[in-house]
């Protein structure tokens, strides 16, 4: 009661836990191999996004017709296609996109699926009822099915594909918020709050929220992932981004025609979105032996 | 098991609803006319619109066209494609077998090179067997199926010449798509297998079988994988429900007939009907799986039923 009162013995405690708790968890992490060798490609390949005009030897979209096709070489690292295009500095350039739309697209699953999730598991009875519904509905859309409908709604193009990309993953979010929101509610200190006169807004934000952030840090790690992937697939349909944008997905797509004689085009926006999938995979993989052993069954 | 059933049968009800629901108000989400937007650079007469709208009922008040299109497709009638004319509901038909064979080829392969790779790691825990089933799984993971699949064209098709690069057919066609399909499903279920199956071994009645002298083949097939396969049987509906809406990709890269293409196709030329309808049925074919699944699950286990 003590502690839930006064606003300094609060602090102390809480903090002096916090600090010693970090430290800890970053020793942990690197413990993890995979963990680590996933961080420092994940480092490596955000600095080619920031640095992507500096890196890149050749503007990404600069059409050279006398110069295409050309096989990797000292002045083309990765050669270059039908249209004289540099791939390295296309696939350069492609870094920044892919980031943007894994890391925007889980924004926006995060929030709403957070959001629901909370609200679901701490009002419970027909609010809990009515989200939970809906979100068995999205789940009735299987893997890339809803973010497929969603682009056909709302048209092909870069932003909506982050939109459809970003929906699509909300239950997943929404379902784990909710069930650490359950588990978290049973605890004493949720009811000593409410009996000191706490709102439903602060007991949410300071008692309840903490004990999600664990399990949502995992699940959007692993969820950049998979968003990097399905954007990737989208706009290899034709469905995601369009010409002549730098996308990794796109760049495999108008590369497969030259599959025979021109292995290059397709090969290293391919190898590219691998390495930064199972970058981020395995660094999900880390943080989540770290942060939430629970989960360690599940896969 | 008659309590289990029913409610499990209950809960489906209001799912198919909603997915009926949000498949009809796609149309209704579109931003702008959803006319315009179908018609869209083709030139088309005032008489044209009209007899579109009166086609997709567009004209008529909003819970009426909703009651239409329900029981309409509730008896196999999900209208007509407006690019090819022809109903939406034969489109299907003339695409679903080769889109079905691929989904359970794929299917099949997952599991049998899933459940190989994660008792293998399992069994031979913290062993460089182990190890390459483990970085195996995590390369299958993280590789795009459109890649994978064009890195099989490349060697099999382009260098060896072993199979057909593309289309649809005989079952030379289908190796290629129906193992890109399963590689990366196969990735997930390893891991499943493989964490189960660690759970499982340390188990004592594991410990009893040994004791009691036998074979280890005997102990692991036998005693172990019964009880590990059980979460891999649980996520079979799940696994068949992505694969199939992974076909999407797959028959686009080996240009292979069926509905997946269907649907890119469709999306493209916004031939909504055929979206709408494509949608729906893979939406309720997966509902329907999963409850299926769901009662095999409980016949196979009673904690299930009881609990």
């Amino acid at each position: 009661m003590e502690e839930v009162s006064t606003a300094p013995a609060n602090a102390t405690p809480s903090m002096a836990v916090a600090r010693a708790k970090r430290p800890n968890l970053f020793a942990r992490l690197r413990r993890s191999k995979v963990a680590v060798a996933g961080f420092i490609a994940l480092l490596i390949l955000v600095i080619m996004a920031v640095a992507a005009p500096i890196i890149s030897p050749y503007e990404p979209n600069a059409v050279a017709p006398k110069d295409a096709l050309q096989a990797p070489s000292g002045s083309h690292l990765f050669g270059t296609d039908q249209y004289g295009r540099d791939v390295f500095s296309r696939v350069v350039y492609g870094t920044r996109l892919s980031l943007m739309v894994g890391f925007i697209s889980v924004t926006i699953a995060v929030v709403i699926g957070t959001l629901m999730g909370l609200i679901a598991g701490y009002y419970g009875r027909w609010t809990d009822t009515i989200i939970m519904r809906f979100v068995d509905i999205m789940l009735a859309f299987p893997g890339i099915l809803l973010a497929l409908a969603l682009v056909s709604i709302l048209g092909p193009s870069l932003p909506n594909l982050m939109i459809a990309v970003g929906i699509s993953s909300v239950p997943a979010y929404a379902r784990i918020v909710r069930s650490s929101v359950l588990s978290a509610r049973e605890n004493v200190y949720v009811d000593a709050a409410r009996v000191v006169g706490a709102t439903d807004g602060v007991i949410m934000r300071r008692h309840v929220l903490p004990n999600v952030v664990a399990p949502v840090i995992v699940l959007a790690t692993l969820g950049t992932a998979s968003a990097i992937l399905w954007a990737a697939s989208l706009s290899f349909l034709g469905l995601g981004s369009q010409p002549p944008t730098p996308e990794w997905g796109r760049m495999l797509s108008e590369g497969r025609n030259y599959l025979r004689e021109q292995w290059w085009i397709a090969t290293f926006p391919g190898v590219a979105i691998m390495v930064t999938v199972l970058a981020m995979n395995l660094l999900g993989d880390g943080l989540r032996d770290t942060l939430d052993p629970r989960q360690q069954i599940r896969t | 098991m008659g309590r289990f059933l029913i409610q499990r049968l209950l809960s489906t009800i209001p799912v198919v609803l909603g997915v009926s629901i949000a498949v009809f108000a796609m149309l209704h989400l579109v931003p702008g006319d959803p006319i315009q937007m179908m018609l869209g650079e083709f030139q088309t007469s005032p008489e044209q619109v009209e007899k579109l709208k009166a086609q997709l009922y567009l004209d008529r008040p909003l819970p009426e066209q909703y009651l239409r299109f329900v029981t309409n497709a509730a008896q196999g009638d999900l209208g007509y494609s407006i690019r090819s004319k022809r109903p939406v509901m034969d489109e299907i038909r003339d695409n679903l077998p080769s889109t079905l064979v691929l989904t359970l080829a794929g299917l099949a392969i997952a599991v049998v090179i899933g459940m190989t790779l994660g008792i293998v790691a399992a069994v031979k825990q913290n062993t460089w067997a182990d190890l390459a089933a483990m970085i195996m799984a995590m390369l299958g993971v993280s590789m795009p199926s459109f890649w994978l699949g064009l890195l099989l064209i490349f060697g099999f098709s382009l260098k060896f010449n072993w199979f057909p690069a593309t289309g649809g057919g005989d079952f030379k066609h289908l190796v290629l798509p129906a193992v890109t399909l399963g590689l990366g499903a196969s990735a997930i279920i390893a891991r499943l297998t493989r964490s189960t199956m660690l759970e499982v071994l340390r188990q004592e009645y594991i410990t009893t079988a040994r004791a009691k002298g036998l074979r280890n083949s005997v102990v692991i097939i036998r005693h172990a994988l019964r009880n590990a396969m059980i979460p891999t049987i649980t996520i079979l509906g799940l696994q068949f429900g992505q694969l199939l809406a992974g076909t999407v990709v797959i028959e686009t890269v080996f240009g292979r007939p069926g509905i997946g293409r269907l649907i890119v196709a469709a999306i493209l030329e916004k031939d909504f009907p055929l979206v709408q309808g494509i949608v729906l049925f893979i939406a309720l074919a997966y509902v329907l799986i999963n409850l299926f699944v769901d009662v095999l699950y409980a016949v196979l286990d009673p904690r299930i039923r009881l609990g």
